[in-house]
């Protein structure tokens, strides 16, 4: 029973990772990204190239995911993506659908359309019992990275200057603008750090959920239920709902196969009937 | 890629020759190989062409007198594209004869196609039961549905595996399988604790394992689509089923040999029933393997093997009429065909047209610091369970 809950933790827990980039660009900087899971999968095929060709260890590959599709983002931020600001939700949805598309072909093209598969080290591999409860090393690590970020990201957009800017610049980019903060590098900065967390997801979720060229499409509808569900005014939105749909999932699938699929959405329909702008929003929006 | 891209062009040049000199078609048999080369399902056509080729180059390019040429097609795997493209290649390319179809829906689609046209469709990959009543024109040389479980069931039984857990993916040939396994294993005396499935989307297996390994039987009984068995396996390793003492059994599919390399360690010592394995001990194999390693840089998998025996099917029926290219005298003629394929002793059942096999009961093993499914017993002479009874 309590190890259904830790699964659905960690499940939950790397969910949230994947899609938080996702309720920041959308949230925050009002960007409809459908793309946002193709930077997942760049994320996880770093960290497939790196360990299996490479031979670097799993720990380095999670900084490099995190650096390298931070890269990538920041790129098409400054030459793509900033262009459709602006632009109205449909156009935006089908430019990054698009792109979507484009890195599902670009991957099966360069590394083929097999699933990936990469080695974890050892001291990960396996689980151990405590009071009972069956807890996988691999699922913990993913837990225990996945809350010091949440902590983090929490702090760095409630605490820092950064924060309030990035706040300010969304709120008001011309009176930001006015301010003297410049609302471009801010959302170069933010796009740069939503890709990145979600290349850091692909990466940690690479053993867990698989890796192969479909992946953009195979958890949009993951990201978007967690987004939907959770909100888009905060991050502690996303955070719940992620949770709540990881072990909604688990606990769905282990106590009715049949119908395990389904819950999840079960689950977001109840929450938006109940809720229909998610479970944290800011009302009157 | 490059190949393919080759391919296409070599096909629109003999295109456009056969336009320029009608006589020289003639001398020419045409087989449309129609495979899912991109999309998820890419490494099954990549398998397949290999064995195809591998066949070529092993045995030439003449049968019955005729050159054979092969015309590669990629359906990405959508069933609308496998009927349209075997459309155009009836129509357009006069091909003799069709072959490949990656999955069950795929070559469903082209059996209206096939009946009409009263050409002869060689299946290479798609395995379940349903496939082969839908045409006539319909031959097989991968797997008759649940060819592969049945043996397991048997060997479960005799080896003390009582109570056990079926876990499969929940579409047409995993239906298949269950029931297949099932109804043998009841049969020898087993007890099947709990049937679960597994969605075909499915991220995480985490549930699923968990609910096996509380139900404690003696073994758990897999089969889930190739690609997705590694995943599963690292997942069943990590959740310490093994330790718990359930012993994992399953069709080869799980421990497909491309992919047995990349699984590593923990698949040691999973035991499964497949058809062929890439360790069978014959010359046939060794020149068949080799011949994949050397021009495909891979190692051949069961998929690659039914190319390979589709090649050889299309040239013993071209011998045999004479290369006489009709389509119903290509078909009776492959009716009842026998000979020795790389995994062992195949034949064509001349009322299904399905393929008749041994199963090899494999053990995963390290030979020269790979893994290998290793073979250790034997059922002679498979047939499909749901049709030949």
């Amino acid at each position: 029973m309590l190890t259904i809950l830790f699964d659905g933790v960690a499940y939950g827990m790397l969910l949230f990772i994947l899609a938080c980039g996702l309720s920041i660009t959308l949230g925050l900087m009002n960007f409809v990204n459908l793309a946002h899971g193709a930077f997942a999968m760049a994320g996880g095929y770093v960290t497939v190239i790196l360990m299996n060709r490479f031979g670097i260890s799993f720990y380095w590959c999670l900084p490099a995911a995190f650096f390298v599709t931070a890269l990538i983002g920041a790129a098409l931020e400054v030459t793509l993506y900033r262009r459709l600001y602006r632009a109205s939700h449909l156009d935006q949805v089908l430019f990054s659908i698009g792109l979507v598309f484009m890195a599902i072909s670009a991957a099966d093209y360069f590394m083929g359309g097999q699933q990936q598969l990469i080695n974890l080290p050892a001291e990960l591999r396996g689980r151990f019992d405590l009071f009972g409860i069956g807890i996988g090393r691999s699922r913990l690590f993913v837990i225990v990275i996945c809350a010091m970020l949440t902590v983090a990201l929490q702090l760095a957009l409630t605490r820092t200057r950064f924060g309030s800017q990035l706040r300010a610049a969304v709120d008001d980019g011309r009176v930001a603008r006015g301010l003297g903060i410049s609302v471009s590098t801010i959302f170069v900065l933010t796009f740069a750090l939503g890709s990145g967390l979600a290349g850091l997801g692909g990466a940690l979720g690479a053993d867990m959920l698989g890796l192969d060229p479909n992946f953009p499409l195979k958890f949009l509808i993951y990201f978007m239920i967690v987004v939907t569900v959770g909100g888009t005014s905060s991050i502690t939105g996303p955070f719940v709902a992620a949770l709540l749909l990881g072990v909604a999932d688990v606990a769905g699938k282990y106590y009715l196969p049949q119908a395990g699929a389904f819950i999840i959405y079960a689950v977001m329909i109840l929450v938006l009937i109940v809720r229909p702008n998610g479970l944290f929003s800011r009302e009157g929006r | 890629m490059i190949t393919r891209r080759h391919f296409m062009a070599s096909a629109a040049a003999i295109a456009m020759l056969s336009v320029a000199a009608p006589s020289f078609a003639a001398d020419t048999v045409k087989i449309g190989l129609i495979l899912p080369m991109t999309g998820p399902f890419a490494s099954t056509g990549r398998q397949v062409e290999a064995g195809v080729r591998a066949y070529m180059a092993l045995n030439g390019d003449t049968a019955g007198g005729k050159k054979v040429e092969i015309v590669l097609r990629d359906d990405a795997g959508t069933a609308d594209q496998t009927r349209r493209i075997a459309q155009e290649l009836v129509v357009n390319d006069k091909v003799s004869m069709l072959m490949g179809f990656g999955l069950t829906p795929l070559a469903m689609a082209v059996a209206p196609v096939i009946s009409q046209a009263k050409v002869p469709a060689i299946i290479t990959s798609a395995t379940t039961s349903a496939i082969m009543s839908k045409s006539d024109f319909f031959v097989r040389t991968s797997m008759a549905g649940p060819q592969s479980a049945v043996p397991v069931a048997t060997w479960a039984v005799q080896n003390g595996l009582k109570r056990v857990v079926t876990l499969v993916t929940d579409y047409g040939p995993g239906h298949d399988i269950e029931k297949g396994f099932t109804d043998q294993f009841k049969k020898d005396g087993g007890e099947i604790v709990e049937a679960v499935r597994v969605p075909l989307q499915n991220p995480d297996f985490a549930p699923f394992l968990q609910r096996v390994r509380d139900a404690k039987p003696d073994a758990v009984f897999v089969f889930v689509p190739a690609g997705v068995g590694s995943l599963f396996m690292k997942q069943f390793v990590d959740r310490g089923l093994a330790d718990a003492g359930i012993k994992l059994i399953a069709t080869g599919d799980v421990t497909d040999d491309d992919l047995l390399g990349a699984i590593g360690d923990p698949a040691l010592g999973v035991i499964t029933g497949h058809f062929y394995s890439a360790a069978h001990d014959s010359p046939e194999n060794k020149a068949f393997v080799q011949q994949v390693k050397d021009s495909a840089k891979m190692r051949a998998n069961f998929m690659a093997v039914g190319g390979f025996d589709a090649m050889h099917l299309a040239y013993a029926a071209l011998a045999k009429t004479n290369g006489d290219t009709d389509g119903t005298k290509l078909i009776n003629a492959m009716k009842g065909m026998e000979w020795t394929s790389p995994r062992g002793p195949i034949s064509i059942d001349p009322a299904t047209r399905d393929i008749v096999q041994d199963i090899y009961i494999r053990k995963v093993e390290k030979k020269d610091g790979e893994l290998y499914n290793v073979e250790f017993s034997t059922f002679k002479k498979i047939h499909d369970p749901f049709v030949a009874k």
